[in-house]
């Protein structure tokens, strides 16, 4: 009989570590001046530096070093005062020049820690993750193997290789590990890349969109008896895609492994894939026999010694950390931690906050950014920022708060505002929005209305309020919704002796 | 009248004066190259097209008053493991026959930015590894001096060219005494500047840590002048030293050593090196005497283990550098027939691709980087290399240069040495500490070894950053032989048969 998840940590103790490797959004790749953007045609960003050309020689992106500091800070580490780059040896083609120069055994930072909160059974505790270091690489090219059935490149008709990826800098955050969550694992690491994602992009140094590879993370795992106080043997799961899939593949392989602990077989140290469909993992590499990676200090680099008062120049423009900021804006704003997520989720917060600053009410401001401009930009396809500023949304919303548009109109002019026609207010002017506010026009339209359906108006005249929604509806209907209803509401209860 | 017999500075001074153009000094010396080349081959391949454009555009700025520099139109022969745009560049290897690189190595566009005009890529030891130019995948070159015998290696081409008067400057790459032995055999001057004094961009490495291109020329002076006109920081190689260049031009004309330290390293002299060298060497040190030198006797007992480190450290280098030599990207593919995978087209390919010595060096190189290996080679190698450079200190605590001869035999006989690795490894033994302490070392010729009739090089070390000093000291002993001689070595070279 299998173990389910709490069979498997009720017997077992699980031990987490977590490798998160992160794209910085640096404009220049690590090593040369090629430009990093993602999604151009093939081959197009290189130069003979990230192709590996004879003679080329690699010099450091000075961001790329300021923006691993930046993180190593965030991350409570010490900065190395002296690191070095290392060249890992080993032959595969979608790398230019079959070694991959990466920070080895001197990183630039080290010994750092992120406290992370999860729910728990007793109400919310805190998790330290220890980091062991933050460490400086670049990344490979991509290969696209055609036909053959895996995918991969055994058995593929010919390889297509793409290098405008080869040397794009990239920082691998390295826990240590991650002793003691018990049956809170999963969500620990959940928890854990979820707050490092948010730092990252408060520090903004990274886009962090995992699905697009910009934040990867490597989960590894394993277990032992509960209260044996040994720690047994890890794997090492790759191919997580989301934050859903951290929680899922630690969550995965706990049961996974716990089953063939139960069954006497044993674990076999080995890289995983993660299957998004099944929430299962698959055997990848082995790494019984450790590949050997030849690692030797690069030659043709000098060692990173960033100045004492740089770095401390750097850590005075460290910004509020976004557990904390998250904490004031929910409490200045009144808002649920579901509403505050989905802000933070949407990649909202920072433009919210704007529109809020600017004078809207943050109901308001929240309402119209996650509803009807996400919604717009959904459509497009295109992150809601680029359709429409916070200013012209705050403009908006005060337009509605002193009553001359209402919700319907301003859905409009937001619409025309996108469209390109103009600031909300050349919007309303073109598309003649404005609210109609005459009393004398509107109780024209209202005695048409009591005119055109005399039964209702005479069962409000006795006291049957709620049927005045259906003259409201003809008043706003004769009016093409320009009219403000409360208003209209106000007029017709008080001309049929109701006011 | 032929100018091929001159120095590039009487070459300058004529075309200074108008009694020469730029081009018809380009057409005298590929004529010579037409005549000699075929029993000499220093050259594997000769831009006559692209060497005549620039003389041509060298006349029209000499005629428009814009002359680039004192080396304006003078004709030079480029090492072949230096990149020239659009040149093929082989490195001696069949690797890469038929590359075209797309990017000037940074002392090429110097070259050009001075208006030296390119002859053409000289031969050499495949990748550099070699001491006679015997393991060129494109035929041995011959010394000028006896056609039966080696010129030196790796950079036999250059050298060679020099001798038979086929380009009044060469470029030459010493990464172990590349461009110093070959000058020493055969009569001409050759310098390796302080590491990180000459860019390494473009110049296909052997190994990162200890190559370094130089000038190479028939006199100290030319020497100096192309020294100066390639040398300086570059921010494209991190290594590359940001400081002014040492004004060695000036003291390569200083011809004055009155108080001078000359420090004699009593390693660099013993058993095994011929008799007519050491005599030779005698004789400049009692010249270098009389100019008002005071001479000393240093010891630099690590030196005993230069050859040993080096053997690890510069193949381990190599067997990562030549990692890129995959056939993915450019160079030669071998058995790409549709059937076999990228990893058995690699392997086919580096199998031809590559000759003996070259494939020894990387299996070394790749042993003594292994884990569990490392430490004992690879590190060992590097502390060897500390105590190097801490005898250099010492050293040039007593004397303000050091000297030793070039080479410890005369030029051997071709084929003498080739199934030798060791007997080969042991012709370097004399310059190899140079480039284990990055500091400068020139090679010039002290004369003729009385028991060969060949010429003999003298070594003169300088501390780094400080190449001026065994310019001055180079240039007082040139004119103290030549008094004493009657005329220059290279000016008693046999006359080669014209074809």
């Amino acid at each position: 009989m299998a173990l389910n998840y709490d069979q498997a940590v009720s017997k077992y103790e699980p031990t987490l570590g977590l490798e998160v490797h992160v794209e910085l959004n640096t404009n220049s790749k690590m090593f040369c001046s090629c430009s990093t953007v993602f999604g151009a045609e093939p081959n197009t960003q290189t130069c003979p530096v990230c192709l590996g050309m004879p003679g080329a020689l690699p010099v450091v992106n000075a961001k790329a070093i300021e923006s691993s500091i930046l993180i190593g800070l965030a991350l409570n580490c010490s900065i190395a005062p002296y690191s070095r780059f290392a060249r890992k040896n080993y032959f595969y083609p979608d790398m230019p020049k079959n070694f991959q120069t990466s920070q080895y055994d001197e990183p630039i930072c080290v010994d750092g820690y992120l406290d992370v909160e999860i729910e728990t059974d007793e109400g919310p505790k805190t998790f330290r993750v220890d980091i062991e270091r933050v460490h400086m690489e670049e990344d490979t090219g991509k290969s696209l193997h055609v036909g053959g059935a895996t995918g991969r490149i055994h058995g593929a008709e010919y390889s297509l290789l793409d290098y405008n990826r080869a040397g794009i800098p990239l920082v691998e955050i390295v826990t240590r590990i991650v002793p003691g969550t018990g049956k809170y694992a999963p969500a620990v690491a959940r928890a854990y890349v979820t707050e490092l994602r948010d730092i990252l992009r408060s520090l903004g140094v990274s886009d962090v969109k995992m699905e697009q590879g910009s934040l990867r993370c490597d989960a590894n795992v394993s277990l032992a008896p509960i209260g044996s106080g040994k720690l047994g043997t890890r794997s090492e799961t790759k191919n997580v895609n989301s934050l859903r899939s951290v929680e899922r593949a630690v969550a995965g392989e706990i049961v996974r492994q716990a089953n063939r602990l139960e069954a006497g077989e044993r674990i076999v140290q080995e890289t995983r894939h993660f299957l998004e469909e099944s929430g299962e993992t698959r055997p990848g590499r082995s790494k019984e026999t450790a590949e050997d990676y030849r690692y030797f200090p690069e030659p043709d680099l000098v060692p990173v010694a960033p100045d004492a008062k740089w770095i401390e120049e750097l850590r005075a423009t460290l910004p509020e950390k976004p557990s904390t900021r998250r904490k004031r804006l929910q409490e200045a704003w009144g808002v649920s931690d579901n509403e505050m997520a989905s802000m933070v989720n949407a990649e909202l917060l920072d433009t919210v906050e704007a529109t809020i600053a600017l004078g809207a009410e943050p109901a308001r401001a929240r309402g119209w950014w996650l509803g009807e401009i996400s919604r717009l930009a959904n459509e497009k396809e295109v992150h809601p920022t680029s359709l429409i500023t916070a200013e012209q949304v705050a403009e908006v919303i005060a337009l509605i708060a002193n009553g001359e548009l209402t919700d319907k109109l301003a859905r409009g002019v937001v619409e025309g505002v996108i469209a390109g026609e103009g600031s909300p207010r050349e919007v309303i002017d073109k598309r003649g929005l404005k609210v109609v506010s005459d009393d004398g026009a509107l109780m024209t339209a209202i005695e048409a209305a009591i005119a055109a359906q005399p039964d209702t108006a005479e069962r409000i005249r006795g006291g049957n309020i709620p049927a005045a929604g259906a003259l409201i509806g003809a008043v706003m209907k004769a009016t093409g919704g320009q009219a403000d209803a409360a208003k209209v509401r106000e007029l017709l209860l008080k001309h049929l002796g109701q006011g | 009248m032929s100018m091929i017999h001159k120095t590039a500075t009487e070459m300058a001074q004529a075309l200074a004066d108008k009694s020469i153009t730029a081009v018809e000094l380009t057409k005298q010396h590929l004529d010579r190259i037409a005549a000699v080349d075929g029993d000499v081959h220093a050259f594997l391949h000769v831009d006559t097209e692209g060497a005549l454009a620039q003389a041509a555009e060298s006349d029209a700025k000499r005629a428009a008053g814009e002359t680039r520099s004192v080396l304006e139109g003078i004709p030079l022969a480029l090492k072949d493991v230096l990149t020239q745009k659009g040149v093929p560049t082989t490195c001696g290897s069949k690797m890469l026959e038929g590359w075209r690189p797309p990017y000037d190595s940074t002392v090429v566009s110097k070259l050009k930015n001075a208006g030296v005009v390119i002859l053409g890529k000289t031969n050499m030891d495949e990748f550099a590894m070699g001491s006679s130019t015997e393991n060129s995948a494109y035929g041995p070159t011959h010394n000028p001096w006896a056609l039966d015998r080696i010129p030196g290696g790796s950079g036999g081409g250059s050298a060679a060219a020099l001798a038979a008067f086929e380009a009044p400057l060469a470029i030459g790459t010493d990464t172990g005494g590349s461009i110093r032995q070959p000058a020493a055999v055969t009569g001409t001057v050759g310098v390796k500047p302080t590491y990180g004094g000459v860019s390494r961009f473009g110049l296909v490495a052997f190994s990162s840590s200890l190559d370094q291109a130089g000038p190479c020329a028939r006199t100290v002076l030319d020497t100096a002048l192309l020294h100066e006109a390639i040398a300086g920081y570059d921010e494209r190689d991190s290594t590359s030293i940001n400081a002014p260049v040492p004004n060695v031009v000036a003291a390569a004309k200083r011809q004055e050593v009155k108080g001078m330290k000359i420090g004699v390293i009593k390693e660099l002299m013993g058993d095994g090196f011929q008799k007519g060298v050491l005599d030779s060497f005698k004789q400049s040190l009692d010249l270098l005497q009389e100019q008002g030198a005071e001479i000393v006797e240093v010891s630099c007992p690590s030196f005993d283990y230069g050859i040993a480190a080096y053997y690890l450290i510069a193949p381990s280098e190599a067997s990562s550098n030549l990692a890129r030599f995959d056939s993915m990207r450019y160079g030669i593919r071998v058995g790409d027939d549709g059937q076999r995978g990228a990893e058995e087209v690699m392997s086919a390919t580096r199998e031809v691709g590559f000759g003996k010595e070259v494939k020894r060096r990387i299996i070394l190189g790749t042993y003594a980087l292994s884990s569990g290996y490392y430490d004992a080679y690879y590190g060992s190698a590097q502390k060897v290399r500390t105590l190097i450079k801490r005898d250099f200190e010492s050293a040039f605590n007593l004397a303000d240069v050091l000297v030793s001869p070039s080479t410890p035999t005369t030029a051997f006989k071709i084929g003498e040495r080739a199934n030798d690795p060791l007997a080969m490894y042991l012709a370097d033994i004399t310059t190899i500490p140079v480039n284990m302490a990055g500091i400068g070392g020139m090679s010039l010729p002290s004369g003729l070894s009385a028991d060969d009739g060949l010429p003999v090089g003298f070594q003169i070390m300088s501390p780094a950053m400080q190449d001026d000093r065994m310019y001055r000291v180079g240039g007082t002993l040139e004119a103290a032989l030549n008094d004493k001689l009657g005329k220059p070595v290279w000016a008693q070279a046999p006359e080669l048969v014209v074809k």
